[in-house]
């Protein structure tokens, strides 16, 4: 019981596990202790985010820190907590298991904080314990006596500021003790329930091989939760532990027993005992905190709507306006890349790989950076300073409509701007269904990629001048707003069928406002856009240059001009395979090349259309490229873009997946081909029905 | 034999003893373990202008849950102190 489990091998670093609930200062702490020497991947089989560091000891050996996601209990609920508690039980092959654990406590929450805590110390293992924000405690009046703590509890206690990197040095020199205490921690277990306890955990060691601590830690979560596999995870549990178990619980059963609320309520009781002895509240109590007085306004029935209304106008112009000025320069530079490739290399197959494919390519994946960078440099900026749970407290009774909870809004909102950093931002949401949902629905939303192709069909479907631009908006509204009821249908219908589960929860903490933390809000926006560069970056490439291989191949007679080119390659003859399956919604070959081409982005559409209709057109001016779609005809001789079908191209664009980039970055966030081929599948069959519907019925009234 | 309603029933910026909640379902178990238990004091901080959900503080912390779980939390409101 007293040596320390585990002493590291000689070659090995030591491993420290870092624990705390949600809102801690968790992630300032690591990043103060490891600075940039951080790895940042995935827990394989799930999407938790896997983050391990180094850091040094005041007497330079180099220390393995684990950031486990942030957590309430030892019970998972959630994947990101299932993660902890199987790495903290060694259960996870892909993850050493920490050979000391530090704990991280918000001092100013300290009692739910060691709820956690307590639960860690069950088992048995070296932990050193860091009171984090013991300067806003002061500030409000409460007094933590660390040293006390310490003293009750048996291990080494950290008053700390990570913010300001206060208490560092002091951590750093604990975590560099040879002789870490194990902790003196014991609690009472209430008396009908103790022998279950010593009951379940002898099983554990027999038959589930469990070492005995653990056990009996193992034996005491069995217990607070009705879901073994929460408890257990994938590995099922023994036969004859699942059988005490049932047959303890038919007992208490019978007896009217609460043994789950018994238990939690002694711990608790545990806890606020040890409070008593560390906590002093100063006299002086100043009324409503600060964060009372800027909730009074920020979830104001009237006040709120327009704080929240401000901020995500903020946010959305900023992801339109801001990212456009890089976006555009990467477009320039990619372009000019690829005209300086075409001088300098001999023309050839070659030289068109090079500049159409892999430029292009690589073009299209970093065109997102800028989106991508800005939108998590505000959801860093509103998780860190603690809006983010506001806005999900604001908007979760609209949320709920459909299903989901608040925690969906941000996601979903992001998506108009584009799909790609709005599906990347649902790791916020633990539910694992309806994290699924939010994905499946997020590209619903008419993302600025749309725009352009919206605008060429509008001007096209309104060529005179004389047409009021009230018309023009009402029509793209109309587009935005089909979108936005497609999202929120499909949310409901497939939390009914599909992903049924209960009711999303909304317990959540609401944590005090606090100033942001830039260099984390820069650490975290940099990490997403590496993490997009590593994981869809790849994916992205690779259509690309299939894509260029389809427009390109097979080559036309030297001498033909790009339309004709394009006519007789593969994207080509599938335009023309596509026709059977598109002439119902109105549409030809030509525009079939259009819709396989939007596979790249949706905004090629119009540079597609150009081509293929010999247009010269600039961003600036489309005059030229609708005068051309006005010309265009079928081969008997009606008009090709009548308003009917510019119309229903445009619905056409609203619900169909044609995305590649939003495809990949679907794979790596569902971890599997399964979710994004259902999304594109359900989504283009939408589309293709309800354009067959609008096209069909408005033939029938002579349109 | 105490006085008790439910907790979404309390008046905004009124506290309350917590005396019982069912014992099975997943949110109870997560108010449990979030330190929402019988004896508690809790305080109607506000709800959301939509009117869900509610927002309680609860040992110094501020928490929100929903109408739907909070009609089955039954508390002994406390006089306010004259």
């Amino acid at each position: 019981m007293s040596t320390a489990p585990t002493s590291p091998g000689p070659a090995r670093a030591p491993v420290y596990a870092l624990v705390g609930n949600p809102n801690c200062g968790k992630s300032t702490l690591f990043n103060a202790l490891t600075g940039l020497k951080q790895k940042i991947g995935n827990y394989p089989g799930v999407t938790v985010e896997k983050k391990i560091g180094t850091a040094y000891s005041q007497h330079g050996h180099a220390l393995t820190i684990i950031d486990l996601p942030g957590a309430y209990s030892l019970a998972a609920r959630s994947p990101d907590e299932a993660v902890l508690r199987d790495v903290l039980l060694g259960r996870r092959t892909d993850t050493p298991m920490p050979d000391r654990i530090v704990c991280i406590a918000d001092a100013t929450n300290l009692e739910r904080n060691l709820y956690l805590i307590h639960q860690i110390l069950d088992l048995g293992r070296p932990v050193i314990l860091v009171l984090n924000m013991m300067d806003v405690a002061a500030q409000t009046g409460l007094v933590v006596r660390a040293a006390r703590l310490e003293k009750e509890l048996g291990i080494p206690v950290i008053p700390c500021e990570a913010i300001n990197g206060k208490g560092l040095v002091e951590l750093k020199l604990a975590m560099s003790r040879h002789d870490l205490p194990l902790s003196r921690h014991s609690w009472e277990i209430p008396a009908p329930i103790a022998p279950a306890v010593s009951e379940l955990a002898a099983s554990l060691v027999d038959n589930d091989q469990r070492g005995p601590l653990i056990a009996r830690a193992e034996a005491l979560l069995l217990l607070t939760d009705q879901d073994t596999v929460r408890v257990a995870g994938s590995r099922p549990l023994s036969a004859r532990t699942t059988e005490i178990l049932r047959s303890w619980e038919k007992r208490w059963q019978g007896q009217g027993t609460d043994w789950a609320g018994a238990l939690v309520n002694s711990r608790y009781d545990a806890i606020t005992e040890l409070c008593t002895h560390v906590i002093e509240r100063s006299a002086v109590k100043t009324g409503a905190s600060v964060s009372d007085r800027i909730d009074a306004v920020v979830t104001h029935p009237l006040w709120g709507w327009l704080v929240l209304g401000g901020v995500m106008a903020a946010l959305f112009l900023s992801i339109f306006t801001l990212a456009q000025v890089p976006m555009d320069w990467i477009g320039d530079h990619t372009a000019a890349l690829a005209t300086w490739v075409k001088h300098t290399m001999p023309a050839g197959d070659l030289r068109d790989l090079v500049t159409d494919g892999a430029i292009g390519g690589v073009g299209s994946v970093i065109t997102f950076l800028p989106q991508i960078l800005i939108l998590f440099f505000f959801i860093g900026l509103l998780e860190s300073t603690g809006y983010m749970a506001r806005a999900a407290f604001i908007m979760d009774r609209l949320m709920s409509r459909v299903g989901l909870n608040g925690k969906s809004f941000i996601p979903m909102l992001s998506s108009y701007a584009c799909a790609i950093p709005g599906i990347m931002a649902t790791r916020t949401i633990e539910d694992t269904k309806d994290r699924l949902v939010t994905i499946l629905v997020a590209p619903l939303m008419s993302c600025s990629a749309r725009l352009p192709v919206y605008l060429l069909l509008i001007a096209a479907l309104f060529p005179s001048a004389a047409v009021p631009v009230g018309a023009k908006v009402a029509i793209m509204l109309t587009m935005y707003a089909l979108g936005t009821a497609g999202a929120f249908f499909f949310a409901w219908l497939f939390k009914r069928t599909l992903l049924k589960g209960e009711p999303p929860l909304m317990i959540m903490e609401l944590p005090p406002y606090r100033l942001p933390k830039m260099r984390d809000v820069a650490l975290h926006m940099l990490e997403r856009a590496w993490l997009f560069m590593k994981r869809a970056g790849t994916i992205i490439l690779g259509i690309s240059i299939i894509l260029w291989f389809l427009t390109a191949y097979p080559k036309a007679p030297a001498g033909s001009t790009d339309s004709q080119q394009i006519a007789q390659s593969f994207a080509g003859m599938a335009g023309h395979a596509l026709e059977p399956v598109i002439k119902p919604l109105g549409f030809d070959w030509q525009i079939g090349i259009g819709l396989i081409s939007s596979f790249a982005a949706r905004e090629v559409f119009v540079s597609s259309m150009g081509v293929i209709f010999n247009a010269e057109s600039s961003e600036e001016n489309t005059a030229p490229l609708r005068d051309a779609l006005l010309a265009a005809k079928w081969p008997d001789g009606r008009a090709l873009f009548t308003p009917l079908v510019c119309i229903t191209l445009m619905v056409f664009y609203v619900f169909a997946m044609q995305c590649m980039s939003t495809i990949a970055v679907v794979k790596r966030e569902t971890n599997s081909w399964r979710w994004p081929l259902f999304q594109t599948v359900y989504m283009t069959g939408t589309a293709w029905l309800v354009c067959l519907i609008i096209y069909q019925t408005g033939r029938a009234l002579g349109f | 034999m105490v006085e008790t309603i439910k907790l979404s029933t309390l008046a905004i910026g009124a506290s309350a003893v917590v005396r019982e909640y069912p014992k099975q379902g997943n949110a109870f178990l997560r108010l449990r373990e979030m330190g929402v238990l019988p004896g508690t004091t809790v305080t109607l901080i506000r709800t959301a202008p939509m009117g869900d959900p509610l927002e309680i503080k609860v040992r110094g912390y501020n928490l929100t849950l929903r109408k739907t779980e909070a009609e089955h939390v039954l508390v002994e409101p406390i006089a306010p102190r004259a």
